[in-house]
Parts: structure tokens; C-alpha cells; sequence
């Protein structure tokens, strides 16, 4: 059994490497964040005991490797549709809220109104669809700041969910809709959301024209409405697919502790799906976006944080050490560092 | 009319409709207990208000406000406990404020020398200062000195007493209503804010940066360094805001305020103030500040409205004055380029 697992995490470590290999010869930004996840599992591979330790039970994959990519998904997911908001020169600081919105709703119509699972989970994606043509409408439609835009809904939004839930916490034990949040088909359902979603985006974007239109707004909105792309209707598209994102996020939390906490559901969730996309390499100012880069930022993150959770540094310091890391990633990111950089090069 | 007035004058509306309701509805409303305690209770969302609404007008954001007041109260707690270090509560808010000012000031140099987005370095500062609350001390620690028990109670303004001896006024005025220290701060801050902003070099260069950076720093602003100032007055403000609520609950608490950044976002938005920078003021907030307390104050005076509605009705607000903002602008614009 220990030579199996010797065996596995030897591939595990050839394929990363060979995937790390790959990714810098394509000059692709994911390597970046890739390299900083790969240093982050080294470190634990030298320090922490039994991190790599995978059990099968019950046909269920269990384990720390598959705890990070189980409650990375959410944020993961938050983050896809973060990347193509921040893609268009956007922000969007109510997905936290639109989380608790969704879960209040789905929670609400299964336990006090006995609504069939298909129905409250179309509901509760209805109302972050709802959310996003909000969202979308203030910024592309009246031209407002998208920072501004956005505060209303992510101020509001919450005492919406509380109206909805009429300020209690809804416990729920629905087997359908417990599964979305805590479900495995090997691995653990969210992740398989996630990927699920991760792909039909990536093929949305980047096999139609849809990405470089999106990749021109965010560069020169001006000059890709010369060119004759309905920047308004791209933009507005983005705030509707990212209140998607969040309503299924929402969903995947809610399902997850089988409860509808309206307070705290989502709770400063938009700030680490804002640095996931950031840690992923695309830039607040627009334009180039990178998916996978952004899917990768948030199991970056998470694994910074079961990593020092496994290091038992207390929760409640934990915040010290992950605002460390983005500042460093920013630093790292900006303009004046890699000027610097590039000179060094230059001369060398 | 100045567009600057405009929207000042219909949040000058809305705080006086709002009263007007609820004078009308309550009938103990109309009273100068309800208004002291309206300036009391909102001081340290009011005095960070005020340093938010100088970072907003010169186009940034300062998101660690609430994680910055949380863990000012915590250390003055943490010093001014006789077990722990003993220091004098003036001397432990002397630090604190000081380390405000040294905080926001590293914000500000990651914003200027790296040239980074505010919303993200801030938004690592909020952590990063809650973080330091709880490694400092993770209990809610109760702050016992006579400073507190005795010489903060007797700052507070004797209101009625005054009123009664000075004015006559005896038949309108209850017994025993006194401005308290807080509240005395609060209008402290929002004095020295507007007369900061309007009278002084430091206030024109942080409109000129906040209308556009680039020509300010085409016409000699130092803009970076104008960045480090405006982020450590900011957190100057935070810190103060911090002791304020030390006098007020005479403890220190760590996890406390979360989400007070956006009260205070919100405050300075619906006070006129654009937070795409360059157009705003001290005194705007303070309506913004009084207009969320009055809602808070409405929904306590009513007793059966749900808390909810607060933050709903918030959103509502935000929605009505970035609205007019919006249409106000784009009339600014379209005159401009005809």
C-alpha cells in the first residue's frame, strides 16, 4: 500500500512537472500561479505528514488533495465568471451576496413550500440570472462604474436574502439538493461542477468569437465599438453570466452545510474570487483574460489556507498570512517589478 | 445651480424628509435626546466616514477601515488592562492612532510606488489588520481605568443644563440630555475634515488628483506622496474612530464592525460624494452618516420593522443618488462636447 502510494505521488509530481514544462514553453500565464500551487505542494510534501495520503471508502476518494479541490470549487466557480466581468474592464462586488440570495431561495421553496429540487434550483439560478441583468443593466446600460454598480446590489442584496428567508437560518435535508454541495462521483461533485463549467466557458469563449470580442472591449471599449462589436450587449452578457456563476455557487455552499444562512452565506467570497482572477494573471485593467489561470488562483488559495490550517496556525490568523500573499502576487504583477525584471533580463 | 449643490441639496432633502417621517409617525421622535444620541451612536462610522470621503475624492477606496477600528480597540484593551500592560489610556491611544497613520501610509505606498488598484491592497490591509486584532488578543476584554469610568464620562456636554440656564428654554428641554465625548468627536472631525479639504493645499491637490491624476501630475502635484498622505490620514481616521468606540463601549472586541467599510462607503456616496473621485465633501457625508442612523433609528422606534429592510433601503438610496450622479454627469458631458 505504501509503495502505491510512493508510486502515485512520483507520477503525480512527473506529470505536474511535465505540465509546468508545457504551460512555460507555450508562454501560457497560468505557469505563474501553477508554480507558486506546485511550490506550495512541495513545501507540504517536505513538512506535512500524511498531506498526499489518499483513502478509498465507499467509492469515495478521501483526503486532503481532495478536500482543496472540493472546497475550492466554489470560489473556482465564482471565479469563471469573475474573469470575464474583470475581463471587460469590470468588477463585480455583489456575488457574495447573490450567493445567499440564490441558497435563501432555494432553501426557502423546498422547506416551506415543498417545491420539487428541479424547480428551486432553477429559482434560485433564475435569481442570480436576475441579479446579473441588474448588475449588467447599471453598468453597461446607464454607464456607471462598475465599483459603484455593483455596491448597490452587494448592500442590498443581503437584506434581500433575508427578507426572502424571513430572517431565520433554513436547515434542509433534501437528498437531491444536499447532493449539489456534498455529493461524489469519485471525486467530489462541486469540483465536477466546476470542471463541468470551467469547460463550457472555455469552449464558449475561446472556440466562438465571443473571448476576442470580450478581450477587445476590455482593451479599447471605444475603439471595438468602431469596429462594430455592441460593446453594451458584450459587457451586459458578462454581469449576467457572473450572477449566474454566483447562483450556482450559492447553491454549492448552501447544499454544503444544508442551510440557509442568509448572513453568511458568501460572506466576503467576492474578495477571493477577485484574487483568484488577479493571482491568475488578468489584469483589473481589461482585456486579456485567462480562465484556467483563475480556476487555478483559487485552488492556489485554498490550498494556502488548508495548508496552514494542517500547519495548525489558527484560523483567525490565518487572514495575516493570505493578505501577505496578494500583496506579493500584486507586487509581483505590477508594472514597475516587471520593468525591472525585464531590464535584468535584458542585460543578462 | 452647481452640480456639486445639487446633489447636496437632495440629500439635505431626504435626511430632513426622513426626520419629517419620523416626527410625524413617533411622537417622541422630535426630541434632542434622539438627535444627540443620533450623533453618538454613528460617531466612528462617522469619523472614519470622514477620512473614507477624502480617499474616495481623490479616487481610491480604503477598504481596511473596519478591520483597522476592530483591532484599535482591541490593543488600547489590551494595554490599558492593569494584568497585561498597565499603560495609561492616552498613551495606548497615542500608539494606536499613530500606528493608524503608519498602516494607511504602507497602503499608500503600495498604491503609488507599485501602482496598484486600491481595491486590492486595501482589501489585503483589511485582512491583514484583522488578522493582527485576533494574534493580539481573540476575547472580547472589558477596558476598567478611571480614565474611562470618570474622565470620559465627564467630558460629555451638559446639553439640557445649557440650554435651560442660557436660553430659558425649560419647557422644551428634557433633564439630564448631554453631548457625549463621541459625539463631541465626531463633529470634531467632521469640522476639521471640511475645513481640511476647503482651506488648505492638501485639500485642492487631493480634488485635482481625484478629477485627473495625470494632469495633476502634469501641473507638479506630488501625487505619490499626496497617495501616502491621503491613505494615512485615512488610517489616522480608522484608529481615532477606534478609541471613539472605546469610550463608547469601554472594551475591546476583534471581531467587531465587519462590514463597516461599506456603511461608510455608503455614507460618503449618498452624502454627494462621486466615488469615481473628484467631486465631494466633508459635510455631505455627515448628512450620509445621520441618514443611515436615521434609518437604523426609524426601524428601532418602530419595533416591528425587521432589521433587513435597513440594508434594503441603504441599496435603495445608493441606487437613487448614483442615479442622479449619472444623469448629472452625462449632462456635463454632452454640454461639453457640443
Amino acid at each position: 500500500m505504501t509503495m502505491l502510494r510512493y508510486a502515485g505521488i512520483l507520477i503525480f509530481w512527473i506529470l505536474l512537472a511535465a505540465l509546468l514544462y508545457w504551460v512555460r514553453k507555450q508562454k501560457n500565464v497560468v505557469f505563474w500561479p501553477l508554480l507558486a500551487l506546485a511550490g506550495l505542494l512541495a513545501f507540504n510534501l517536505a513538512s506535512t505528514e500524511q498531506f498526499y495520503r489518499l483513502d478509498w471508502r465507499e467509492g469515495h476518494l478521501y483526503g486532503v488533495p481532495v478536500d482543496i479541490i472540493n472546497h475550492a470549487s466554489k470560489v473556482g466557480i465564482l471565479a469563471i465568471g469573475m474573469t470575464l466581468v474583470i475581463a471587460v474592464e469590470g468588477i463585480d462586488l455583489s456575488v457574495g451576496a447573490v450567493m445567499a440570495i440564490a441558497g435563501a431561495m432555494m432553501a426557502t421553496l423546498t422547506r416551506q413550500h415543498d417545491v420539487a429540487p428541479a424547480y428551486c434550483v432553477l429559482a434560485a439560478l433564475g435569481l442570480g440570472l436576475a441579479a446579473g441583468v441588474w448588475n449588467g443593466f447599471l453598468v453597461a446600460v446607464m454607464g456607471i462604474p462598475p465599483m459603484v454598480g455593483t455596491l448597490i446590489l452587494m448592500v442590498a442584496g443581503r437584506g434581500v436574502a433575508q427578507l426572502i428567508t424571513d430572517g431565520q437560518i433554513i436547515i434542509f435535508n433534501n437528498p437531491v439538493l444536499t447532493y449539489i454541495g456534498n455529493g461524489f462521483l469519485v471525486i467530489p461533485f462541486p469540483f465536477i461542477l466546476m470542471l463541468a463549467l470551467f469547460a463550457l466557458t472555455w469552449l464558449f469563449t475561446r472556440k466562438t468569437a465571443v473571448g476576442f470580442m470580450i478581450e477587445a472591449v476590455g482593451d479599447n471599449e471605444v475603439a471595438s465599438s468602431r469596429a462594430g462589436i455592441s460593446a453594451r450587449s458584450i459587457k451586459f452578457l458578462a454581469y449576467v453570466f457572473c450572477g449566474l456563476c454566483a447562483a450556482i455557487a450559492g447553491l454549492v455552499q448552501t447544499s454544503n452545510i444544508r442551510s440557509a444562512d442568509a448572513n453568511n452565506i458568501g460572506l466576503y467570497l467576492e474578495l477571493d474570487a477577485i484574487m483568484s482572477v488577479v493571482i491568475g494573471g488578468t489584469s483589473m485593467m481589461g482585456g486579456r483574460f485567462y480562465l484556467a489561470s483563475s480556476v487555478i488562483g483559487a485552488i492556489l488559495i485554498q490550498a494556502l489556507t488548508t495548508t496552514m490550517y494542517a500547519k495548525s496556525v489558527s484560523p483567525v490568523v490565518a487572514p495575516v498570512f493570505k493578505a501577505l500573499v496578494i500583496l506579493l502576487v500584486c507586487v509581483l504583477q505590477s508594472e514597475r517589478v516587471k520593468r525591472r525584471l525585464a531590464a535584468r533580463h535584458q542585460t543578462a | 445651480m452647481n452640480r456639486r449643490y445639487l446633489t447636496l441639496t437632495v440629500t439635505a432633502f431626504v435626511l430632513l424628509l426622513l426626520y419629517g417621517f419620523g416626527a410625524a409617525v413617533f411622537p417622541n421622535f422630535l426630541s434632542l435626546r434622539v438627535i444627540v444620541n443620533l450623533f453618538g451612536d454613528n460617531s466612528f462610522t462617522g469619523i472614519s466616514a470622514v477620512g473614507m470621503t477624502i480617499v474616495i475624492i481623490s479616487g481610491g477606496i480604503d477598504l481596511s477601515v473596519a478591520s483597522v477600528i476592530a483591532c484599535t480597540t482591541i490593543f488600547i484593551a489590551q494595554m490599558v488592562n492593569p494584568e497585561l500592560h498597565g499603560w495609561h489610556p492616552l498613551q495606548a491611544m497615542a500608539a494606536a492612532v499613530a500606528m493608524g497613520a503608519v498602516f494607511g501610509a504602507a497602503q499608500g505606498f503600495f498604491i503609488s510606488f507599485f501602482n496598484l488598484h486600491p481595491y486590492l491592497v486595501t482589501l489585503s490591509g483589511m485582512f491583514f489588520a484583522r488578522g493582527v486584532g485576533y494574534i493580539i488578543n481573540d476575547t472580547n476584554l472589558a477596558i476598567k481605568h478611571p480614565f474611562y469610568s470618570e474622565t470620559v464620562r465627564g467630558l460629555s456636554i451638559p446639553l439640557s443644563a445649557i440650554l435651560r440656564d442660557y436660553l430659558g428654554l425649560e419647557n422644551y428641554v428634557r433633564k439630564g440630555v448631554s453631548l457625549p465625548l463621541t459625539a463631541q468627536c465626531f463633529i470634531l472631525f467632521v469640522v476639521a475634515g471640511t475645513l481640511l479639504l476647503a482651506f488648505t493645499r492638501f485639500g485642492r491637490y487631493v480634488y485635482a488628483i481625484g478629477s485627473n491624476e495625470a494632469s495633476a501630475r502634469l501641473m507638479g502635484v506630488p501625487v505619490d506622496r499626496m497617495k501616502i498622505q491621503i491613505y494615512a490620514l485615512s488610517g489616522f481616521c480608522a484608529a481615532a474612530a477606534g478609541c471613539v468606540v472605546t469610550f463608547y463601549m469601554q472594551a475591546g472586541n476583534s471581531s467587531l464592525f465587519v462590514g463597516l467599510e461599506m456603511d461608510a462607503i455608503a455614507a460618503t456616496v449618498i452624502g454627494g460624494t462621486l466615488l469615481t473621485g473628484g467631486v465631494g465633501g466633508v459635510p455631505g457625508t455627515l448628512m450620509g452618516v445621520l441618514i443611515l442612523g436615521l434609518i437604523q433609528t426609524l426601524i428601532t422606534f418602530h419595533g416591528n420593522l425587521n432589521n433587513w429592510w435597513a440594508k434594503i433601503f441603504i441599496g435603495a438610496l445608493l441606487f437613487l443618488f448614483i442615479s442622479i450622479q449619472q444623469l448629472l454627469n452625462r449632462g456635463l458631458t454632452r454640454r461639453a462636447s457640443t
